[in-house]
């Protein structure tokens, strides 16, 4: 008996058909791409064909409307077969919150049609090799030059560099004002003095590409700018609280399917003339995994759908339901691994490969450090309002 | 229509129970058939104690009209400049039967070339050879082939027509039946006369060799099956042993018009491809890897294994779709049905879209380190061990002494 | 342009079970799918739709159920569907299926275009593509392994398998074509696909809707007749040979010896 989410008939639609990517598509191919590192464009073709892209794009740009809850409920399916698959188009959702969040009329219908057809993927660039958490230590600088913008800086492990199309990404405007002084700008590939660095090798994770942004003496139209001048960090801000269930939602998809390895791998594996989940150690913790994994579903769920009920200020939820379930996704793996024993270590089962990947989860989008931070900020500020 | 007898039905169960279609259920103590799902096979029928279930069948060819088609032909694939092997296998299947009829059995060839090579088919047991040769049937048009084989069969009107079931006789067969508004079963494995009516019984697998349905074709004229390559032994060649020297082969050549070569298909090339080794529809044994062979190098093991057993390599989708092998060598769903007589599976788990593939080979032989293996379940001989150790055994052992290619 | 596509619903070999020693299909929990190739027929009509405009239109001969197939076809992508189903099709062999099937497109107003999967993996003949052409009077190509369209978009070039190679072949519309495998990767439904395929009407058309007449269908109109259907029996079935790997070779390489195969 599964707990009854009461979906509706098209979100039941969307669970249905992104499970039937995950086990047509991904899961076939999900450690070939992880051993060559290799980049699923054939799948981000079924995932356009399936308009998966269009999910959280509003109907008159040609998407399909759908709210945050929506989006969670793709990305844990998808996150079923690989998490890797499944963060190459998250990534380009996150790099399309900030032109549909902030985007003027004029941007979002130059872009958002061709992001919801899936003709073209999107990144996000915050992160520089002196600002990670610290976010506000970014060295890359738009500079007015009157009729154009010029930019300068390099952006380093962004997810979909060099695959993407269109960039969102930070600079400094007025280092002077602090984090007030930076802004949000739209990039294209192509544009004159934007390159990308190496590609990077990375313990998992590995069919999603992570590339270094290089900025050199980059000109830019006046109308890049995404929202007002100083607005940056906002934009970034925002963005990370709406896309930071999706990331929760990733991980209650992976530690599905370790559970679901595990339980099959213990009923066939007999050890001392017995299945070895007949031992109640094995018991135990299966039974600890699927329920974390169920608290898990139901705190993205229920934030997912306050954020769509359209709440104002949702940092705090948002960053508990990306700090549990990739809590629990680390520590699923980590445990499947355990009950599959030597088995589980070695590259022919895939619980090796999804425990190489959850590590991320507890990373990127905010390290769970970081989350605890925005937490207790919020606790704090709460507590002191009443 | 079907129909259940509840007088004469006691409620024993055995129908539900042989019914494919799950088309029968008992309610209280009488069958009852639901018609949406019954495809009036007339297994129930055939296994009732009680005789209740009864299928009424129109009859509509009289008996005199039936009378008049006579003789057994078997249609002579003639391809890149020969006659293909399943030829002679149907003239020596075709020649028991014409002799239970008492008939004669002739040989229908068509295409460029065909007529100069004809005299073998006498060889093979034919009485008589009809011949269609043009340089303009040089390559195979279905429609020009179906056009000339019915033209022939409603002038002539034999009983039965035999073909090869290869991709030439599975292409255009179906549309000769259909001209001719008769029966065709696919794939036979088994052709014999019911001496009583004449009828040719035809007996073919279906649902991927899991079931076998005998089939006859009572009220139309001519009866026509094909049959899979290596099915029948072809007769010996050889004039002195078969009984067929001296014998009169008549040769009659056929007037085409143009009418009868016009051709909505156009070939434009023909590749004849350097394939690794039989195919998998004419081989008797196959070796079959599958997931858990591990290395491309256990794979040049098994292809010099079916080598030297003059078999075909089969695979499972996990290696096609891992680019070891190319997608001609799956058997299953989506791939090939095959039924060899010796199967041998190296790390084959047993999925069941494999399964269904290769269900029918006559022995099933498998080697995976999992002894839960699904196929176990199906296999004739089951080893649980090391599938490099076994092979290397294997090839030892069956490979050894002169006269193989090698690898 | 009007492209036909057929597809039979036939039992998920994942989910048939044969029971070797009653000899009997295990039924329970049997699915309904659309027959493999067919996805391959239907992603082909796709690609030629995409390619020169029309519409594609799904049609199944199957019992009142066989709308699910038709609403997956949908969410593919095809156009429309249509289920032909009547009780007196039951027993249709394959001449009496694809007269029916030819009514039914005759009803809608024929085909310039058509494609079936190779065979069927229940009935397993192959036989009903070629049959249908002759049924509508127009050319046939049976297992395309690949296709492009012709120029001017007159027909189609393909790749006709054949145990040698293959020969390309060219043929102009009106047309049908037999699919294999390896012709295309069907493509995923899409979630408008879904969500029109959940909405869409589907017709159900009778013998009489299509003008059938009584005599070609179903058993009346079909020359084979099964006579009796049985499961092979494997006798001794599943011998595990058991000792050392030499021992267990030797083992084998004596019962194949026995089987008169070495
Ligand atoms: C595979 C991958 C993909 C990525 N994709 C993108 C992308 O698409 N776009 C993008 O902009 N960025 C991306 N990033 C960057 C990612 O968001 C950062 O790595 C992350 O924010 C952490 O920054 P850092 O790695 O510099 O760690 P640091 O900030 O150096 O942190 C190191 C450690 O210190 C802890 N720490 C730091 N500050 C505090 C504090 N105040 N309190 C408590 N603990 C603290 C952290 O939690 C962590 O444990 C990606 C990273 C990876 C690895
Ligand atoms: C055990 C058994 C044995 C049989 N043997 C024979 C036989 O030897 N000869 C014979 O004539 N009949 C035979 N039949 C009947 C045959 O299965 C039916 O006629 C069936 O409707 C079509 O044949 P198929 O499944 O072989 O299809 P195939 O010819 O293998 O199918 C090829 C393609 O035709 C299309 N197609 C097939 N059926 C339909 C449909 N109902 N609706 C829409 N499209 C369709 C699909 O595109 C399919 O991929 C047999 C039936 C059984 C149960």
């Amino acid at each position: 008996m599964s707990v009854n989410y009461f979906l509706t008939e098209e979100q039941q639609m969307i669970v249905e058909l992104c499970r039937q990517i995950a086990e047509e598509k991904i899961v076939p191919v999900r450690a070939e791409l992880d051993r060559n590192e290799e980049f699923p464009w054939e799948i981000m073709k079924d995932l356009a064909q399936a308009d998966l892209f269009g999910l959280y794009i509003p109907e008159e740009y040609g998407g399909l409307g759908g709210g945050t809850f929506e989006n969670c409920l793709a990305v844990e399916q998808l996150a079923w077969g690989c998490i890797g698959v499944t963060t190459t188009f998250a990534a380009s959702a996150l790099g399309g919150y900030p032109i549909l969040l902030f985007g003027s009329k004029e941007q979002k219908e130059r872009y958002l049609p061709d992001v919801a057809a899936g003709k073209k993927l999107v990144a996000f660039g915050l992160t520089e090799a002196g600002a990670g958490s610290d976010a506000a230590a970014i060295k890359t600088t738009a500079v007015d030059a009157g009729d154009h913008w010029v930019i300068n800086g390099t952006k380093q492990w962004i997810t979909n560099g060099g695959e993407a199309e269109i960039y969102t990404i930070i600079a400094m405007t007025d280092k002077h004002k602090g984090a007030r002084g930076a802004s949000a700008f739209i990039l294209e590939k192509g544009d004159e003095g934007f390159s990308f660095g190496k590609k990077e090798k990375k313990m998992g994770l590995r069919a999603s590409s992570t590339r270094e942004l290089i900025f050199n003496e980059c000109r830019i139209p006046k109308d890049r700018l995404l929202g007002r001048r100083g607005q940056g960090f906002i934009v970034a801000m925002r963005t990370l609280d709406l896309a930071r269930p999706g990331i929760g939602a990733i991980g209650v998809g992976l530690a599905q399917a370790a559970l679901d390895e595990s339980v099959k791998y213990a009923k066939e594996r007999v050890q001392f003339g017995q299945p070895i989940i007949s031992f109640q150690a094995i018991q135990h913790m299966l039974a600890d995994m699927a329920t974390e994994i169920e608290a898990s579903r139901a705190l993205v769920y229920a934030v997912a759908r306050t954020i769509d009920g359209g709440v104002k200020n949702f940092s705090k939820l948002s960053a508990m339901s990306k700090l549990f379930p990739t809590d629990v996704a680390m520590k699923v793996t980590t445990d499947a691994v355990q009950v599959l024993g030597g088995y589980g270590y070695m590259q022919e089962y895939p619980v090796e490969k999804m425990m190489r990947d959850a590590k991320i989860l507890q990373i990127y989008e905010g390290t769970n450090q970081i989350q605890k931070n925005v937490i207790a900020q919020a606790l704090n500020k709460e507590y002191a309002a009443k | 229509m079907i129909s259940v007898d509840k007088e004469l039905c006691s409620g024993c169960g055995v129908c539900p129970d042989v019914c494919s279609y799950g088309a029968i259920s008992l309610v209280g103590d009488t069958a009852q058939v639901d018609l949406d799902k019954c495809t009036l096979c007339g297994t129930c029928a055939e296994n009732c104690p009680a005789d209740a279930i009864t299928i009424e069948r129109e009859e509509t060819g009289s008996a005199a009209e039936l009378d008049q088609w006579r003789g057994v032909w078997v249609f002579a694939e003639f391809r890149n400049g020969e006659y293909a092997p399943v030829v002679f296998e149907l003239l020596g299947k075709g020649r028991e039967l014409a002799d239970a009829l008492g008939e004669e059995l002739c040989a229908v060839a068509i295409g460029s070339g065909s007529r100069d090579q004809a005299e073998v088919l006498g060889n093979a047991g034919a009485d008589r050879v009809l011949v269609a040769d043009s340089p303009e049937l040089e390559g195979f048009s279905e429609d020009v082939w179906a056009r000339i084989l019915s033209r022939l069969a409603s002038e002539q009107k034999p009983e039965v027509i035999l073909a090869g079931a290869t991709s030439m006789g599975r292409a255009f067969l179906p549309q000769v039946a259909t001209m001719l508004e008769t029966g065709l079963t696919a794939d036979c494995t088994q052709l014999e006369i019911r001496a009583e009516d004449r009828a040719l019984l035809q007996t073919r697998p279906a649902f991927g060799g899991n079931l076998l349905a005998t089939i006859v074709c009572p009220n139309h004229r001519p009866q026509m099956a094909t049959v899979r390559p290596n099915v029948f032994r072809a007769p010996s060649m050889d004039f002195e042993d078969s009984g067929n020297s001296g014998r009169q082969i008549e040769i009659d050549e056929i007037e085409l018009s143009p009418e009868d070569l016009k051709s909505g298909v156009r070939v434009v090339e023909r590749k004849v491809e350097d394939l690794q080794g039989p195919d998998l529809a004419n081989s008797q044994v196959i070796v079959t890897a599958g997931r858990g062979i591990g290395s491309e190098d256990n794979l040049k093991a098994l292809e010099q294994l079916a080598n030297c057993l003059e078999g075909a390599v089969g695979a499972t989708r996990a290696i096609t779709d891992a680019g070891w092998i190319s997608h001609h060598h799956q058997i299953g769903q989506t791939g090939a049905t095959v039924a060899p007589k010796l199967y041998l599976g190296f790390g084959v788990s047993g999925a069941i879209q494999h399964l269904v593939g290769m269900q029918g080979s006559e022995i099933i032989v498998a080697v995976n380190k999992d002894p839960d293996a699904p196929i176990f379940d199906v296999a004739t001989y089951g080893i649980v061990g090391d599938v490099h150790e076994i092979l290397q055994l294997l090839l030892q052992r069956i490979c050894k002494g002169a006269g193989q290619t090698g690898g | 342009m009007n492209i036909i596509v057929c597809i039979k619903q036939v039992p998920d070999a994942a989910s048939v079970k044969w029971d070797r020693e009653k000899g009997t299909l295990i039924r329970d929990g049997v699915k309904s799918v659309i027959n493999p190739f067919d996805y391959n027929a239907i992603e082909a009509a796709l690609q030629v739709r995409d390619e020169l405009g029309g519409t594609v239109t799904a049609v199944t001969m199957g019992p009142p159920q066989a709308e699910e197939a038709i609403r997956e076809a949908i969410s593919l992508g095809v156009d429309q569907g249509v289920v032909v189903s009547d009780r007196a099709f039951a027993g249709a062999d394959t001449l009496a299926t694809t007269y029916t099937l030819s009514k039914a497109i005759e009803k809608l107003g024929g085909a310039d275009l058509v494609f079936c999967g190779k065979q069927a993996i229940d009935g397993d003949t192959a036989q009903v593509g070629p049959g249908l052409s002759v049924r509508l009077g127009i050319p046939c190509v049976t297992c395309i392994g690949d296709m492009e369209v012709l120029e001017g978009g007159k027909g189609l070039r393909v790749k006709r398998m054949n145990e040698f190679g293959y020969d390309l072949v060219e043929v102009e519309f009106p047309a049908l074509f037999t699919t294999i495998a390896s012709l295309n990767t069907p493509r995923v439904p899409s979630l408008k696909g879904k969500m029109r395929a959940k909405k869409a009407k589907i017709p159900v058309w009778t013998a009489e809707d299509i003008g059938a007449d009584p005599d070609r269908i179903g058993l009346k109109g079909s020359p084979t007749q099964v006579a009796s259907t049985y499961i092979p029996t494997f006798e001794a079935r599943k011998e595990m040979l058991e000792g050392s790997p030499e021992e267990q070779v030797e083992a084998l390489v004596e019962r194949l010896k026995g089987a008169g195969i070495l």
